[in-house]
């Protein structure tokens, strides 16, 4: 799950990890309102204007409004509140388009105004569980602000990495000697050492699986401050944090997967037309493998998982039904908590519900398969059975190829 | 012989009286398994099935029953609390078929066993289908039907993967000599090699499928592996070839992230190393068959 910048910064702010002064506001004048305070705190005229978004790469990312562009995902406003609320009225309700977003980009509902900060450096931060040694990893960089893949790529030396036991936690010396090598001076490599122990009981307590802060940054006055926030909690830790119900942003993610979440079922939208119910996660990758190799192309990852009820089903069936792209269906099912007859069950169910208008390819293997495909015999729907796999994904290619 | 588990294996079932828990140890029973004991807190002096003994602590019930092995479960909450729990008591084996788990969790749980893996003690999963030595003893949930007693080993990141590749081989009249679903996490207990080294050195075993999927670099390290010590024809499959970079397929550990972990790349290792790679997963079985044959 991501959060937005903002409430990163507040996570950051309850673990002593400095951020600049900031006030979220999801209109002009809120922004107006949110400038003028920081001014007045801070005695200086320059605050910024972020887009919120939970796709990185803004700083870099224009708006789009229909068809103009009219703003950058961050703006550096000099002229006061005024132009705080002017950024604030052009980025609103603008679409975003980053690196990350695609070209359809991503609506704006929220800015952060923040106070600027003459920075003397830039530097890369991450946390995040290094699946090959089975540590968290804390990566650092003297390149920040840069797209650190291409960091990684090109100069793979200039990215620091320590290894933290998770024994132990991280060490306030090998705090030390990564903001040693980074170049900080005595005072700030103390800051420094605050800020990463601060930041590595964040991401264990808060159950992380990314943290990021590019730029982390050095003012003028020696300060070390993360100017930016992005933070992944690991969702199998939702269970212990029922606060993570108020800092999901709904509006972020997409309707059909966020749908398919709340019925206990693993969707991803894909370009293609064949659509696809699968159980396993591995099995329905392999799916979509294998109608990209008969030569057809994938609507959807779809995984019922293993102990798929038959209103789950049903839900996953329409889910797919509803697509006006998907052309064709491939169930395929290797049942082994899961009982060919439930998913059967639930196939004649949704398809009596919905009415079928597009071929429909039936694959049942495992558990209870002989149930299944009895009661798919006797439903007098035109369901297509299939042998294997193979099978099935040809015919269910063939029969879309000849609409 | 197989690996890891035999008919001697004598097997505890945490989280005995939950939904799931209670429907597979019944299947598990039914294939043969010797369910020996169960573990459910504050059930302890109840019978499962009228035949089983359930005890409060794992301790007491490798105490009872001389039980070597165990079998979680446990929701995810408790999940790595089980695990160690389950290690402190002593069995050689734990297979966690929990889905779900915190990846911290499993950070912690891993450093603890950490100096006893692969010594005295394995960890196969978490969330995996478990381990099975057909006609002898199922540990997990894969339905036992499909299997047939022979020389195969079957390695695997997927569930229900490795059932089609098990389904395709016994089809063909081979059997398999054990089956190990390692689990999609991305921390998990056991991986590739730990178990390509048991299957190396085992006598019954004549040849291998290695089946993985996208993410982490756990294929690339096998396959290096198996270049420099595997005395056994290995065929192999990796799901997620049409898989989009930054999505996250099912799996905790199914996703290709800053352009590492993609399926060619692994196909491309397992190639060199003289794999032979399926070209769909409906023909895991036979490329293996082709070159056990060739």
């Amino acid at each position: 799950m991501k959060i937005h910048e903002y409430q990163g910064k507040e996570i950051f702010k309850r673990y002593g990890v400095p951020v600049p002064r900031g006030i979220a506001a999801s209109t002009p004048e809120a922004a107006f309102a949110a400038a003028e305070t920081l001014i007045t705190e801070t005695g200086s005229k320059v605050v910024v204007v972020k887009a919120q978004i939970h796709a990185g790469g803004r700083g870099k990312g224009k708006v789009h409004k229909g068809e103009n562009v009219v703003a950058r995902g961050v703006e550096v406003v000099k002229g006061g509140a005024e132009a705080a609320r002017d950024a604030a009225w052009r980025i609103l309700g603008g679409k975003l388009v980053t690196i990350q977003t695609g070209e359809d980009g991503q609506v704006v509902r929220t800015v952060y105004v923040e106070q600027g900060l003459a920075i003397a450096r830039e530097l890369y931060l991450s946390m995040l569980v290094d699946r090959d040694s089975r540590r968290v990893v804390v990566m650092a960089s003297v390149e920040g602000g840069m797209d650190i893949e291409h960091v990684a790529e090109h100069t793979p030396e200039k990215i620091l990495k320590v290894w933290v036991d998770p024994a132990v936690g991280l060490m306030p010396y090998e705090a030390r000697k990564l903001g040693f090598d980074l170049g900080f001076s005595k005072d700030q490599v103390g800051r420094f050492t605050k800020v990463l122990a601060g930041l590595y009981e964040l991401f264990i307590k808060e159950d992380c699986s990314l943290l990021e802060i590019n730029p982390l940054i050095t003012t003028e006055s020696g300060d070390v401050i993360a100017l930016d926030s992005k933070i992944n909690f690991d969702d199998n830790a939702e269970f212990r944090h029922k606060e993570w119900d108020v800092l999901r942003d709904r509006g972020e993610e997409d309707p059909t997967e966020l749908e398919a979440k709340d019925a206990g079922l693993s969707y991803v939208s894909l370009d293609g037309n064949i659509g696809c119910l699968v159980n396993g996660a591995g099995l329905a990758m392999a799916t979509m493998d294998i109608i990209a190799h008969c030569g057809g192309t994938p609507a959807n990852f779809l995984d019922v998982g293993g102990g798929a009820t038959e209103e789950a089903v049903t839900k996953a069936f329409e889910m797919i039904l509803r697509s006006p792209k998907v052309k064709g269906i491939f169930v395929n099912i290797f049942g082994g908590i899961m009982k060919c007859d439930v998913i059967a069950q639930g196939v004649i169910n949704a398809t009596r519900k919905l009415g079928l208008t597009v071929p429909l390819v039936v694959r049942l293997e495992g558990t209870n398969v002989e149930e299944g495909r009895k009661l798919l015999a006797e439903s007098g729907l035109a369901i297509t059975a299939a042998s294997s796999m193979l099978d099935g994904a040809q015919k269910i290619c063939a029969l879309v190829a000849a609409k | 012989m197989a690996i890891l588990v035999n008919k001697d294996t004598r097997l505890l079932v945490q989280g005995i009286t939950g939904k799931f828990g209670s429907f597979h140890a019944k299947q598990m029973l039914a294939y043969g398994t010797k369910v020996v004991g169960g573990v459910t807190p504050g059930a302890g002096g109840t019978t499962f099935e009228s035949s089983v003994p359930v005890f409060n602590t794992a301790r007491d019930a490798v105490k009872q029953t001389g039980a070597n092995a165990s079998v979680i479960f446990v929701p995810p909450a408790g999940a790595a609390d089980a695990i160690l729990e389950a290690a402190d008591a002593g069995v050689e084996l734990i297979v966690a078929i929990t889905e779900g788990i915190p990846v911290i969790d499993m950070l912690k749980v891993r450093r603890a066993l950490e100096h006893r893996l692969n010594k005295d003690l394995r960890l196969i999963g978490p969330n995996c289908p478990g381990v099975i030595t057909p006609g002898a003893c199922k540990i997990g949930i894969m339905p036992g039907h499909i299997h047939k007693v022979g020389n195969i080993g079957v390695v695997s990141r997927s569930g229900t993967l490795t059932y089609e590749a098990v389904g395709q081989l016994s089809a063909l009249g081979i059997g398999q000599s054990t089956c190990v679903g390692i689990g999609g996490d991305p921390v998990n207990g056991t991986d590739f090699i730990d178990v390509l080294t048991l299957f190396n050195d085992d006598p019954d075993t004549h040849g291998v499928i290695m089946i993985g999927e996208i993410g982490g670099g756990a294929e690339e390290r096998a396959a290096e592996w198996i270049k420099a010590n595997m005395k056994k024809p290995v065929a192999g499959f990796i799901a997620g070839t049409t898989a989009p970079p930054g999505k996250r397929m099912g799996h905790a550990g199914a996703v290709i992230s800053g352009g590492k972990g993609k399926a060619s790349d692994k196909i491309a290792a397992m190639e060199s190393a003289g794999i032979r790679v399926a070209p769909t997963p409906a023909q895991m079985a036979e490329t293996l068959v082709a070159m056990m044959k060739g």
